[in-house]
Order: C-alpha cells, then structure tokens, then sequence
C-alpha cells in the first residue's frame, strides 16, 4: 500500500487503468483472439473430435473449392444479401421518410412498424412457416383459394422457398432500419428545407440534393449493417426448413448453416473451420467494399 | 456525438407541422395499411393461439369459441415455464455484466492516459471484424474441454462483454466533463468511486440503451445456445420452441401458443417502456 501511495497522480492513473482493463483483456484474449486463432489452425487440419488432429495443410480449402454444394451455399448466401438488403433499405426508406411527416397516430404507426423487431426470430420462422403450409392449413394459400387463385408452392419449391424465407427476415428487421432513418431525418435542420422552398426546388430535387446525401452515413450505416446481416443469416432457415435443413436440394442452405452441419452433424471439425475463415473474409470483403464504393460517391 | 444526442431524442417528438399537404390523407392511408400487414403475422399468431383445432385454419382472427386450453397444454409439462426462466436469468446476467464491463472499459479508454490506450482501443474493436460463427467451433472445443458444455455459464460466457458496447460507452464518456471527475478526485474520491457514483450516474441513458440492446439480444440469440446445450433442462426458450414445435411436427395450433408465449412477454415489456426501446434503439444503432 506505501508502494501505491508514493506515486504521483499520473501513475496511480496508470495503476488504475490497468486495474480496470485486467479481466477485460483476459476475456478478449481468451474468448475472442485465442478462438479466432485456434479456427485459423483447424482450418489447416483435419479432425473429428476423437482422433489426432493431423496437419493437412490447404486441402480443407481445395476441398471446399471442389465442392459442389459450397458453390450452391455461396450463391444462395449472396442472393440473400442482394435481395435482402436493397428491398429492406429501399422499403425502410420509404416508410420512415413518409412517416416524418405524418402527425395523426404518428406515435402508434411507429411502434406497430418497429414490433416485429422485437419479436423472436424462431417464434416467427414458425409462424411464417404455418403461412406457407399448403391447403387447407396455411393462411396465404387459404387466402389464394378463397379469391379463386390457383395455389403457390413456397417452401416445397427449389426457386420460391429461398424468397419465402427471406422475406421474414426482412420484415423483422424493418423496423430498426426505420427507426434508424427517422433518426437520420431528424437530424437534417429544417432551415435547409426551407431555403429550398424559398428558392422553389422541387421536390425531387430537394431529395436528391438535401436529404439523400445528408442521409448518407445513415445509408452508409444501415447498408453495412444489414448486408451483415443477411450474409449471417441462419435462424430463420435452420427453424423453416427443420425436416430437411437448407432444402429443398439445397436451394435455400446459406453458408452458416453448411457450417453447423459439417461440424455438428458431420463433425468434420477442419472442414468447418475453413468454411468459417472463407465466411470472415466475405464478411470483411463486401464490408469494406461497401465502405469504399459508398464513401467515395461524390 | 451531441448531434446523435439531439436526432435520438427529437425522434420522440411528432413531426413539426409543414406547409399544406395534399397527400396527407392518402399518405396517412398507406402508412396505416402498411402498419397493419407489419402486424398481421403477431396478430394471427395470437389468434391462432386461442382458436380449437376445428377454426384454426380459418382467415377469421376473433374465433367464435375462444379458449385457452391451448396454453394449459402448452405449459402442463413445465418445460415453457424451465425454459422461460432459463432465457430470463441468462439474458439478465449476461447484460448485467456487459453492461458493466463495457462501461468499465469505456471509461478506461476514455478517461485514463496511459502508454498502450490506443493499442487496447484497437484491438477491442478489431474483435467487431470477428463473426460469432466463426468463434463458436473454438468454443465448443473449448468448453468441452473445460467442462462447461451443457451449462449456463456455458451458455453464457461469449457474451459477458461485447466490444459494440465499449465503443459505445466510450463515446459516451466523451460528453462527460473532466472537471467533473477532477473534483470528485479532490473530495478524496478513489477512481473505481469516481466512475461508478459520478461517471456512470452521466451517461444513464446510454448504460440503459445498451442494456436494451444487449438484452434482446441474448433473448433471442439461437445459435450458441443451440450448439452448447444438449439436455432439455438447459435450453433456452428459442431452443426450445424449435425443440417443441419439430415435436408437435401439424399441430400448428400448439406450436402458435409456443410461438406467442415466447413473444408476448417482450409485447408487454415493449408497450410500456415504448419511448425509452425506441430511443434506446435509436441511441445504440446510430452510435454504433
């Protein structure tokens, strides 16, 4: 304690921030940086939790390049990204910036928009998944029916059930994406507004020249985020699809799900690993693409 | 960082009255269609809850016989009310702890000079680059080898802090003047004192933004808790709802009540503090 008193204000602040940051950097060092090295070493090994983990060195990676089904996975994934995130920007848009200027229940609007965020994402994979059923049990094709229409096959269907899916998981992310947005509105003064009135700008021209690129980290932000998102995309598919995960033939298996399977079903611990290293650097690739190609719009 | 303060608390407010609308009503019509359909899946999920098998696959939501025989069904054998509880307790804990922690590095961060600042803030935040999925492998392994498969800590331990939450805090924690701390310094205040009566008091509205954020989070989280739990005592309620619903396999009226006993406890939570989730959300989403 003599040893603690002797030092001056600066070092007892030294003393201090370490003190503070001790089990805070065991817990990053242990839980985030030894695991995300230990996933790049099995990615170059091969093992099934019971025997030796044996060096293989690239074949988990050649293997993966070989294989089929990762080709299949890879284009699922990116169809969820490409659909996903520009239906849910746009639509986000489009709501949040009419909803700016809506008085009457401005409040309620609001909250039932942002609901279905909150709800949990298995809950309504199920619920969903009771909408696509058949007939006479499922709610949309019940509604097909009773105005004459013909019935449409949505989970059971290699080409519709990958939009089936991905289209809860746009509607539950909607309403932070709104909420995101009406914050970006706000935040753009209204004297900018009104000087282009003043001036007699149109409309369109007070958007594109006003709000769209004052909005811009607020697109910036929510492209980045929700790109993530939708490449991530797992609990929606594995709840949807449970009797055949990813099916039909695969057609809606995004790469999350190919690497639960391999390493819990198949228990092919290097194979996973490698897919997880190839899911990180699409992760990184198409962030900081996005970053770049954003940012440097004029 | 004062400009986010301003848009996330003006968000609480209606909208400033423009010049003459002509679309007003038009516009106002859409939004409360679009409002409805945004809806509609809650709605019949809790309709198709407290239907009998005879109506359920009707478009009709008040059923002419309502009945809660469902929810009896669905809760007689306890393993809701386990895993319910299961979900409670770990999501209260893991954000008790993230939110301590991450303020606590916050202001380490923020507040304290010292060589290897910026060494640690980078490192911590290169972690965000990281995706879970490629971390729950090594912690599988991880936790078999130390035993903590099939456990709450087990369930838990990833997320005991989370470095979106230290650079939130750590923004935070720039608005908080240091003539502030500095007096405190004086009336003999030790630095833990310091942060935790004058610090953390300053940016309550942030600790409680993460903590909402941290919270639902951990409630709906599937994938870790799906990996690291093998006996049904342990699973969490998104476990067990996939659990019970592949169990119940057409009886879809059942696994609706599933469904809506895992959503209407955040229904509730949300109606009441309607203002401070939204703002909350706001706050952490655009900081982050």
């Amino acid at each position: 304690m003599s040893f603690y008193r002797n030092l001056s204000i600066r070092q007892k602040q030294v003393v201090w921030a370490w003190a503070f940051l001790a089990v805070p950097i065991l817990f990053y060092s242990v839980i985030r940086f030894y695991p995300t090295l230990n996933a790049i070493i099995l990615s170059f090994q091969s093992w099934n939790l019971l025997g030796p983990r044996e060096w293989v060195g690239a074949e988990n990676y050649i293997k993966l390049w070989h294989d089929p089904v990762f080709w299949k996975v890879f284009r699922n994934t990116f169809v969820y990204l490409i659909l996903g995130t520009p239906i849910s920007l746009v639509l986000s848009f489009v709501i949040a910036y009419q909803l700016d200027k809506t008085r009457l229940l401005h409040g309620t609007l609001r909250a039932l928009y942002f609901l279905p965020f909150l709800t949990s994402t298995v809950a309504m994979a199920w619920v969903w998944r009771w909408f696509y059923q058949p007939v006479p049990i499922g709610l949309f094709n019940n509604f097909l029916a009773s105005l004459g229409f013909a019935q449409v096959n949505f989970l059971n269907s290699t080409t519709n059930a990958l939009p089936a899916i991905l289209l809860p998981a746009i509607w539950a992310g909607l309403g932070f994406q709104i909420i995101i947005f009406m914050a970006g509105l706000r935040a753009i003064p209204t004297s900018y507004y009104e000087a282009a009135r003043i001036d007699g700008v149109s409309g369109w021209t007070i958007m594109s020249e006003i709000t769209l690129p004052l909005l811009k980290p607020t697109i910036v932000f929510l492209v980045v985020f929700s790109s993530i998102g939708f490449l991530r995309i797992f609990d929606q598919v594995f709840n949807m699809t449970t009797n055949n995960p990813g099916g039909p033939l695969d057609s809606t298996k995004p790469l999350v799900l190919m690497i639960y399977q391999t390493a819990f079903s198949s228990f092919d611990m290097g194979y996973a690993a490698a897919q997880t290293v190839v899911l990180f650097a699409i992760l990184l690739v198409v962030s900081l693409a996005q970053l770049r190609i954003l940012r440097d719009k004029p | 960082m004062s400009e986010i303060r301003v848009s996330s608390q003006s968000l609480m407010r209606k909208p400033a009255k423009g010049p003459r609308d002509p679309y007003a009503v038009l516009r106002w019509t859409l939004l409360a269609m679009g409002a409805i359909v945004m809806v509609m899946p809650i709605v019949y999920m809790l309709s198709a809850s407290i239907k009998y098998p005879f109506e359920m696959y009707d478009l009709n939501i008040i059923p002419t016989e309502p009945t809660f025989e469902n929810y009896t069904y669905v809760l007689s054998d306890g393993r809701f009310l386990r895993w319910f509880g299961n979900s409670l307790l770990i999501a209260t804990l893991t954000t008790i702890s993230a939110v301590f922690f991450d303020a606590l590095v916050g202001y380490a961060l923020c507040k304290f000079t010292f060589r290897g600042r910026t060494f640690v803030f980078i490192a911590i935040l290169s972690t965000l680059m990281i995706p879970t999925e490629m971390l729950v492998i090594p912690w599988y392994l991880m936790s078999k080898s130390l035993g903590w498969l099939d456990s709450y800590w087990g369930i838990m331990f990833p997320g005991v802090m989370t470095a979106f939450g230290t650079f939130l805090m750590k923004q935070f924690f720039e608005t908080v003047p240091d003539d502030f701390l500095e007096a405190a310094r004086i009336d003999g205040l030790n630095e833990f004192q310091i942060w935790w009566s004058v610090a953390l008091p300053l940016v309550a509205p942030a600790l409680s933004a993460l903590a909402i954020f941290v919270f639902l989070g951990n409630w709906t989280a599937f994938l870790w808790p799906l990996i690291v739990t093998n006996s049904q005592e342990l699973y969490t309620l998104p476990v067990g709802l996939t659990t019970f619903s592949v169990e119940q396999a057409v009886e879809w009226e059942l696994i609706m009540t599933g469904a809506a006993l895992a959503t209407i406890p955040t229904l509730i939570v949300f109606l009441i503090f309607q203002r401070y989730i939204i703002r909350g959300v706001a706050m952490a989403g655009l900081k982050g």
